[in-house]
């Protein structure tokens, strides 16, 4: 189960890279592999604001809806546009071309409370 | 894995909609012991079955299955179930794995002389090889039956009963077997099945297939509140029998038309997939809602089952189907929305 050290992570399996002002989230390894087939994502408009732990967006697989939740607060910046057409791009690269979308930080003290890597890994393979 | 009626089962070996992609171009198979077998035999066999069962047991030679519905007196469907006809007088019935014993019980309550009814299930495990490649890979256990019929072959050495059946809208074969056997009998077949593509399926392709080729499931799309004329299973049943349990209703209902009909339904846009219980607009009048439905990896689009009141039934009509609150566009179809051009009829 792949889990980068860069990133952080939630309890809900989302990651989440700090780049600055601005942070790129998507969905781990694990999440993808549990969901099974993705076939279709609700992700958020840009210039919504969200408070951490909110639903912005669901993400579907054949088998099954999950709810995205956000990992800190903030105003979605940016959303990945070519998952309306190739979904799978989440299973095949969660960290790399499946990112979800990009969020500016409202408060950079919520980024240090998530999961590392390996105490995300730790609560997985439990 | 996952629980279904009662047994531990997969999902997906590797991928749902790879598992799927493998049945539609080469051959998958499926673990289905769960289902249930019960024997039915005797000189009175023959007519009982035709009471209890909705299509005709007569049309039956030896070796031969057909597709047919155990009634309640309401006409509605207690389980849909395949018959075959081993012997003049021996029958053996394959049903849903989750009805084994309200089937049996129905029966027992209805039983009378000259017929004994056996709950063998237990006794028995089963596979089910389907695909395009299906026949080349059962073919080198000797000659194949016909489709809805059966034979007995030996793997390695057991007696197997192989029956030209299925559940995915292609050619296909069922196989039945004493239980111990099946880990050897699994084995064996992927070995033999590698080099022409097989893969092992579970049970999230089983349900994209079916659903692509308008099977309906029990459970979803058949319920003891709905009949098989409101099922679009007409076929099925046969009204000039004298009797069976459910004629009564099945004839009034006739008479004075259905309401609502079980329709397949297909997005003509992107959407997320279909899934039972959503509710289906005609403008602004809710006309029904699904009883089951997915995203069909070979039309690449939402698919599914719903009862529609009956006006908006012809292929073509335009519908929407409402997903957390949106609505996204879909249309009736003709069924079934996926034929296979290798599949036997």
């Amino acid at each position: 189960m792949q889990a980068p050290d860069d990133l952080r992570y939630t309890e809900s399996h989302e990651w989440i890279r700090s780049e600055g002002e601005i942070a790129t989230v998507g969905i781990t390894d694990f999440a993808q592999d549990s969901l099974g087939d993705i076939v279709f994502l609700e992700l958020p408009e840009p210039r919504t604001v969200f408070q951490q732990g909110e639903t912005v967006g669901v993400v579907e697989s054949v088998k099954t809806v999950s709810d995205i939740l956000a990992p800190v607060s903030g105003e979605i910046r940016e959303v990945n546009s070519s998952l309306g057409t190739h979904p799978e791009s989440v299973n095949k690269d969660p960290y790399g071309e499946g990112w979800l979308f990009k969020i500016s930080l409202a408060n950079t003290d919520e980024i240090t409370s998530l999961l590392s890597s390996s105490d995300y890994k730790a609560k997985v393979e439990k | 894995m996952t629980e279904f009626g009662g047994w531990n089962m997969s999902v997906c070996y590797s991928s749902i909609v790879e598992e799927h992609h493998a049945v539609r171009n080469q051959v998958g198979i499926f673990d289905i012991s769960h289902m249930g077998q019960i024997e039915v035999s005797g000189p009175g066999a023959r007519p009982w079955l035709n009471r209890m069962l909705s299509n005709n047991v007569d049309r039956l030679a030896i070796s031969q299955g057909q597709y047919s519905l155990l009634l309640n007196r309401a006409g509605g469907v207690i389980d849909d179930l395949i018959v075959y006809r081993l012997h003049d007088n021996q029958f053996l019935l394959v049903v849903n794995a989750a009805k084994t014993d309200e089937d049996l019980a129905w029966m027992l309550e209805s039983v009378s002389g000259g017929v004994a009814v056996l709950n063998c299930s237990s006794l028995f495990g089963a596979l089910a090889v389907q695909g395009p490649r299906s026949a080349e890979l059962m073919g080198i256990f000797g000659q194949l039956p016909p489709r809805n019929h059966f034979c007995d072959l030996k793997i390695e050495g057991s007696s197997t009963m192989i029956a030209r059946t299925g559940y995915t809208g292609e050619d296909g074969f069922e196989l039945f077997f004493p239980g111990d056997l099946a880990p050897f009998i699994w084995n064996r077949l992927l070995e033999l099945g590698k080099p022409l593509g097989m893969v092992p399926c579970g049970l999230g392709s089983r349900d994209t297939l079916r659903l692509e080729a308008c099977f309906p499931l029990n459970g979803s799309d058949l319920t003891q509140q709905r009949t098989p004329l409101e099922a679009g299973l007409d076929v099925f049943v046969d009204l000039r029998k004298s009797e069976f349990i459910g004629r009564e209703a099945l004839c009034a209902q006739k008479e004075s038309g259905i309401k609502e009909r079980l329709s397949a339904l297909k997005a003509t846009g992107k959407s997320p997939p279909f899934r039972s219980h959503y509710p289906v607009f005609v403008g602004e009048e809710k006309v029904g809602e699904l009883t089951s439905g997915t995203q069909s990896p070979t039309l690449g689009v939402a698919i599914g089952l719903g009862y529609l009141n009956v006006e908006f039934t012809q292929p073509g009509q335009k519908v929407e189907i409402e997903i957390r609150g949106r609505r996204y566009t879909a249309s009736v179809e003709r069924k079934p929305m996926y034929k296979s051009s290798t599949a036997k009829r």
